[in-house]
């Protein structure tokens, strides 16, 4: 019995010593931001690495006062400088969450930036509200964030995923305006659900003398379409709506295009731009993209965006996608909040509460677009919208769009305090566009 | 001194000491021992039923019935208290288990698993379907009330561990109970021998189903836990590969003792955390060489090397 | 009319790419009794290994038909190399230990290589394309068909009478086949049942890179490819009747052809087609369509 007890406390030593180098105190001096992104698995190479690197290049931009007019010459966030540490948000959501309040509790991190994956902020939000740390979503785009709750720690400075639908929705009605008939190929996930939803709904606005032909809903990365490319080609609507992410857009259009789907159906990728640059020539022109905003391809001709740019193709030898302009604004939210905080009360480093007092309602340039976070108490963005038509230019062998239109914030985003679905089942009232 | 006796006490006197040493842990360490306890338990469960030489690939059905009828209650119908929870996750895993037991228990080895397995991927299908839960992005899970009060000033972690360690110590001694009783002495014998287990005039279906019951009720309890540890419940919780992590922390723990899944689970959550936060790019490696080497070196798991020390301390 | 034969052609393709994934699990199966979740790794080296090939081989500018040269060279490169690597660096220990520990040594196996995939190859996908569309297409019922795709028929026709053949036909394979029925009488007879492991895993593992290895310009290959294509292997060996050929045979095709019924008819239900189809086989025929009864021991 006696020796029992004491296996048990050995047991309990080694685990205790196993664990000690985990708490390391960690020295106050800089300002510590996790950053959530795919680093394992498909989505790692496409959309989870360039949000990194897009975040590291712009601490670093920051750290050392590089970054151009108008914020050329303030250095650090506040006066601190930051560090960026990467965790892998490629897990079940659950267990992101509990990752997320390891990060916090153990590494005590000052504020949580990034994720990516529709849904997996849903699951950490709880802790980051109960553990009281500042959160900046870059992308995570379920307009549950805010719906369901109040949220006092969380900002997000990308519009929600229903601008998307409804500027897909906007786009195609624009550019054929004679349309019969249209479907919609969106994968068995949540992601995929929504946005069929926000797209049908806002079709069914702008179009209802329309009825949808049929959504077909692969499983989420199934890889194998060659049945529903057979329907879809029996079937043949006018149009079709996909929110297909990254690798699936890959292996659908290399399955699809040499049975010429694209030619009886009008294709829209809802986030097409991401795998644009990786595919170049196998991405049949004609085909229409979007961003997730004026992101990449999109990116509104400013010099912060080409410094942007730039630096990126200079450094890490690909093109930025919107991952990583996404990650780039949420950053930079976090030092024009810092900025403002220490500026109001000088000689301290700002707590929370101070930088979220400060980063309420913020109207900032950006590398893509203006960042506006006009909703739900100034923590929620809406920002204006973008789509084009896909164009291969063999003359500089680059991807390119054409055709593109851009949607103002107040055209595409519900109006603050009106719930995603409501105001698109009641016809979008209200909408301004320009 | 008899061990049956003394293995009892020993349960109240581990959890006992754990909830105590828990109100001196910093809170990442709190973390690790919820989510281990809630493991743990399923794990238990899983471990009932190695001992009659079932292993269920499946066992996510049962753990992720436990969150969302936990999830649904404070969804539906407000009721957030922790008891209630844990006693509603249980009723419904206990339920579908008696349910599907009347197909299971007729099945044996890798044919039973696979038919768990084709089992919690068709809830995970519904799950998926189901787009007023959320899909794969699942639900917020309120946080717990402990008879009728919230915890107080942010201690809503450490109000959990403490009834987590409760909930362990309930599970484990009834689990200990059971493996004393003819039933549970039976498992060993039905392992090895269906036959003549049947020519000893006891049915060998009926003491399998009794034990998927057990095994559903123990994995719904769990699942109660872990949802409202998390705050968040989705369908992930439902996959295949959940419930291989469970099979995964059963081996690692060993079929030895009650502790031995609580053991394992332990381990095993010390060893993902470590890994995600050493290697954040290549943490499987870490997990998949833990799980190698334990397998390789530990062949009946953890408590076997403990084992092994308390019999030479009582030869 | 045209539909129907436009959905038995669906069918037919993906159970023909379901019957190469699933035929060396069911095979290191029905040998070993390892139910390999390693497959999965094979599967992405040997597509990862065809891509890299194919570059080499088109980066040299050779023409694209040379691509294929890459398939079968990847193939036996991972099966060979990878498969004889982990049969005698792990699994050669675990002789004797019950199936579950077998079987998580290949899953602890398969985490290891998933994750040494990108340091190897990097997080970015590596373009496959090039001999996609080199074979043109085929108009069947006024419905076009890749070429590519419809040769995945001809590819599960061929590996799949190859493996029935040498079984049947060959003196290991009969070896193989009476340590498929029966370890220990095999045993008796002077079989030695070790030495006829490393082969087979190694076969297994040429079949399982094959099957990622063509597949590879069809998906582009990129982290994580294994995953899926594990599960679904599991699926149709367990319908068919684990370590039985012809069972992996008849699997194939009836989840193949109740999924492009389901999506061309019922798209919504795609989710549940290959579960649904396991609970309904594994109720009726309890051990798999083409188990061998065994016998009770008294």
């Amino acid at each position: 019995m006696l020796k029992l007890k004491k296996d048990v406390v050995v047991l309990a030593l080694a685990m205790g010593c196993a664990a000690a180098p985990l708490s390391d105190a960690w020295a106050a001096e800089k300002l510590k931001f996790a950053f959530l992104a795919a680093l394992t698995g498909p989505q790692s190479g496409i959309v989870g690495q360039p949000g990194v690197n897009a975040a590291q290049m712009i601490i670093e931009a920051i750290d050392q006062g590089t970054l151009p007019a108008p914020y050329a010459g303030k250095k650090g966030f506040g006066s601190q400088e930051a560090e960026l540490m990467p965790v892998d948000e490629a897990l079940p959501p659950a267990q992101v969450a509990t990752e997320v309040r390891d990060t916090i509790e153990r590494n005590h991190v000052d504020a949580i930036v990034g994720s990516m994956n529709s849904g997996t902020c849903l699951a950490f939000l709880p802790v980051v509200e109960e553990l009281k740390t500042l959160t900046v979503l870059s992308t995570c785009g379920t307009p549950r964030v805010f719906e369901e709750g109040n949220m006092q720690y969380v900002f997000r400075t990308s519009s929600n995923a229903t601008a998307d639908g409804i500027t897909a929705a906007r786009y195609l009605t624009r550019r054929m305006p004679d349309l019969k008939s249209f479907g919609g190929l969106n994968p068995n996930y949540a992601f995929g659900q929504d946005s069929w939803r926000d797209f049908s709904l806002a079709m069914k606005a702008f179009r209802p003398d329309l009825q949808p032909t049929t959504n077909y809903t692969p499983n989420y990365q199934s890889f194998q379409y060659s049945a529903e490319i057979s329907s879809m080609l029996t079937e043949k609507p006018q149009a079709a709506f996909s929110s297909f992410f990254a690798t699936e857009i890959e292996a659908f259009v290399a399955q699809m295009a040499p049975r010429k789907l694209n030619e009886s159906t009008k294709l829209i990728f809802s986030t097409g731009e991401t795998i644009m640059y990786k595919m170049g020539e196998r991405l049949p022109d004609g085909v229409i993209i979007g961003a997730r905003g004026p992101y990449g391809v999109f990116a509104r001709p400013t010099a912060l965006g080409k410094w942007f740019k730039d630096n990126y193709v200079a450094r890490f030898k690909s093109q930025p996608v919107y991952t990583a302009y996404h990650a780039a604004q949420a950053i930079l939210a976090l030092k024009i909040a810092y900025d403002k905080a220490a500026a109001a009360a000088p000689g301290q480093a700002p707590n929370t509460d101070a930088v979220i007092t400060a980063m309420k309602g913020i109207e900032y340039e950006a590398f893509g677009t203006t960042v506006r976070l006009s909703r739900s108490g100034g923590h929620q963005a809406a920002n204006e919208g973008a789509m084009g038509v896909y164009k291969f230019d063999k003359a500089t062998g680059m991807p390119t769009v054409t055709d593109v239109e851009y949607y103002a914030a107040d055209c595409i985003n519900p109006p603050d305090g009106t719930k995603a679905v409501d105001w698109l089942t009641a016809g979008l009232p209200g909408a301004k566009c320009n | 001194m008899p061990m049956p006796r003394s293995t009892g006490w020993l349960i109240v006197i581990v959890f006992g000491g754990v909830a105590l040493g828990g109100l001196g842990l910093p809170a990442w360490m709190i973390s690790v021992g919820l989510s281990a306890m809630s493991q743990g338990i399923v794990v238990l469960g899983l471990v009932v039923l190695m001992r009659a030489g079932l292993i269920s690939f499946g066992q996510g059905l049962y753990f992720g019935l436990g969150g969302y009828a936990v999830g649904v209650l404070s969804l539906e119908f407000g009721i957030t208290d922790a008891f209630l929870r844990v006693i509603a996750a249980a009723l419904a895993a206990a339920a579908v288990g008696l349910l599907l037991g009347c197909l299971l228990r007729r099945y044996r080895g890798i044919f039973f698993a696979m038919l768990s397995l084709a089992f919690s991927m068709i809830f995970y299908g519904l799950l998926v379907k189901n787009q007023n839960l959320g899909s794969t992005d699942g639900f917020r899970v309120l946080a717990s009330t402990f008879a009728g009060r919230p915890p107080t000033g942010g201690a809503n972690q450490l109000w959990l561990f403490l009834f987590a360690c409760l909930l362990s110590a309930v599970c484990a001694l009834a689990v200990h109970r059971y493996f004393r009783s003819t039933l549970g002495w039976l498992a060993t014998a039905i392992r090895d021998n269906e036959t003549r287990v049947e020519y000893l005039g006891c049915s060998v279906n009926a003491a399998v189903h009794l034990k998927l019951v057990l095994c559903s009720a123990l994995a719904g309890i769990g699942g109660a836990l872990s949802a409202m540890t998390v705050g968040h419940i989705d369908p992930a919780i439902t996959y295949w590969t959940t419930s291989g992590e469970l099979v995964f922390v059963a081996i690692l723990g060993g079929a030895g003792s009650v502790f031995a899944p609580f053991l394992g689970a332990l381990v095993f959550q010390v060893v993902h955390t470590l890994a995600l936060a050493m290697l954040p790019h290549a943490w499987h490696v870490i997990l998949g060489g833990v799980l190698l080497a334990s397998i390789l070196f530990m062949p009946d798991g953890l408590w076997s090397a403990i084992a092994r020390r308390r019999e030479r301390s009582h030869g | 009319m045209a539909i129907s034969l436009t959905i038995l052609m669906d069918g037919l393709i993906y159970a023909a790419w379901l019957f190469v994934v699933a035929l060396g699990m069911t095979l290191i199966f029905g040998v070993m009794r390892i139910l390999n979740v390693a497959h999965g790794s094979f599967y992405a080296f040997g597509a990862y290994t065809m891509a890299t090939l194919l570059n080499l081989i088109t980066g040299a500018g050779l023409p694209f038909a040379y691509g294929f040269l890459a398939i079968p060279l990847a193939a036996l490169a991972v099966g060979g190399g990878l498969g004889t690597m982990m049969e005698t660096g792990v699994l050669r220990w675990l002789h004797g230990r019950d199936e579950v520990a077998a079987a998580l040594a290949t899953f602890a196996l398969f985490l290891i290589l998933e994750d040494m995939v990108p340091l190897i190859w990097g997080l970015d996908a590596i373009p496959t394309y090039q001999i996609y569309g080199v074979l043109g297409t085929t108009d069947i019922g006024g419905m076009i068909f890749n070429n590519y795709e419809l040769s995945f028929i001809l590819l599960a026709i061929v590996v799949g009478a190859i493996t029935w053949w040498g079984l049947r036909h060959t003196r290991q394979g009969k070896i193989v086949l009476a340590v498929i029925h029966d370890p220990e009488a095999a045993q008796a007879f002077g079989i030695n049942v070790r030495r006829v492991f490393p082969t087979v895993f190694a076969i297994g593992g040429v079949l399982g890179a094959l099957a990622g290895a063509y597949s590879a310009p069809m998906i582009t290959v990129y982290p994580g490819i294994g995953v899926e294509a594990v599960i679904l292997a599991f699926a149709v060996v367990v319908i068919g009747g684990l370590g039985s050929v012809p069972g992996a045979m008849i699997g194939a095709l009836a989840v193949g052809l109740a999924r492009a019924v389901a999506v061309h008819l019922l798209p919504q239900v795609e989710l549940f087609v290959i579960y649904s189809v396991m609970t309904l086989v594994l109720l009726f025929r309890p051990s798999g369509l083409f188990a061998k009864p065994v016998a009770r021991r008294i």
